[in-house]
């Protein structure tokens, strides 16, 4: 009996040892985590509220709205926590903002929402809300893990003048600064977010192309393949964490 | 040009209690000092004021600068002691203007 108990210990404290993982906001000040906890403080229920709006409005040629297909919001949970994912009828991996896109495009016959447009974020955020707290679940299909193992093969590529990749800062050297900002380990698992800094909400293409300027290396158009293979594989590597979003970062 | 506003406060209180009221609204507060993509200035474009009233009484007032960053929160307290309508007021650069209406049920 004695020795089970010790085994089950060991099981314990292996796997408290494999996750490691901290989010995002771990890194965080008190205040800025009160901010992203508290929905009456957070800003990017702003943006919730309009893409609320958005969902009932009636959109295009087809003159539906958004719930007039998917019904109540509700029934949204669990789908933002699965994205990107193979899409069928795109034929590719797509972003939950692209899958809201090709909605629009598709069903509503609407013209698509510019990358990072209010609307867009809006709808993201708000259907994001959704499965706030569930954990992320990229799918396990092929076409999903090939844009995941691509997206695993550029965080670990060096790029830009500065020579260095996604995993040098943000698996070698979390927790160190970088200047005045602590450097988290890069779980995607609060977008879009809200960030001080921007003063607005922006989606984590946004963000990786922060980081791609930072290192003064060749920035990808919105929508690009890379990011959106990067997209992936941060989703599998955050795999198991609890959606946050909408998220408040400094 | 109205702007999304979300206020949260409790829809009733206890008289004499003490609520608090939380207000948050989406605004540029555009600060003058930053150049735009054409490297010129950005005109500045800010909330100036904020007050509530409660029941026509001002209970509460605020002055915005330039500094304070978008989409700016203001939190504050008031004591509940009628039933009655208090009335959020933002103004601003550019004719800004903003009044939302909430109502509070105060029961003895």
């Amino acid at each position: 009996m004695k020795r089970l108990g010790v085994a089950l210990l060991l099981v314990a404290a292996s796997a408290a040892a494999q996750d490691r993982r901290k989010s995002g906001t771990e890194f965080m000040s008190e205040s800025t985590r009160a901010m992203q906890r508290d929905d009456t403080q957070n800003p990017a229920m702003l943006w919730v509220a309009n893409g609320g709006a958005l969902w009932q409005a009636k959109a295009g040629k087809a003159g539906k709205s958004c719930a007039a297909c998917h019904g109540d919001v509700a029934g949204m949970r669990g789908v933002a926590s699965r994205y990107p994912a193979f899409d069928p009828s795109a034929g590719r991996v797509v972003t939950l903002g692209e899958r809201i896109n090709l909605c629009r495009t598709g069903k509503q016959q609407a013209a698509a929402f510019a990358p990072e447009s209010e609307g867009l974020l809006g709808l993201e955020a708000h259907v994001a809300l959704q499965s706030r707290g569930l954990p992320l679940a990229p799918p396990a299909d092929a076409a999903t893990r090939a844009a995941a193992a691509r997206g695993q093969a550029l965080y670990g590529q060096r790029i830009g003048q500065l020579n260095l990749s996604c995993a040098q800062c943000h698996d070698d050297s979390w927790g160190r600064k970088l200047a005045g900002a602590t450097i988290p380990q890069a779980h995607a698992n609060a977008y879009p977010i809200y960030r001080l800094e921007w003063q607005g909400m922006g989606s984590l293409q946004r963000r990786l192309r922060n980081c791609m300027s930072g290192v003064r290396a060749q920035v990808p158009p919105l929508g690009a393949q890379e990011l959106v293979d990067l997209e992936a594989w941060l989703a599998l590597r955050a795999q198991g964490m609890a959606l946050e979003t909408p998220g408040v970062r400094p | 040009m109205t702007a999304r506003a979300l206020i949260h406060m409790p829809a009733s209180a206890k008289a004499g209690e003490i609520v608090e009221i939380r207000a948050l609204i989406a605004h540029p507060m555009e600060s003058g000092y930053r150049p735009g993509a054409d490297g010129k200035p950005v005109p500045q474009d800010v909330i100036r004021g904020f007050t509530c009233t409660y029941e026509g009484e001002p209970v509460f007032a605020a002055e915005l600068h330039p500094a304070i960053a978008a989409n700016p929160y203001l939190a504050f307290f008031i004591r509940a002691s009628v039933t009655g309508t208090l009335e959020f007021t933002w103004r601003g650069d550019n004719g800004f203007a903003q009044t939302e209406r909430k109502t509070l049920t105060v029961s003895p």
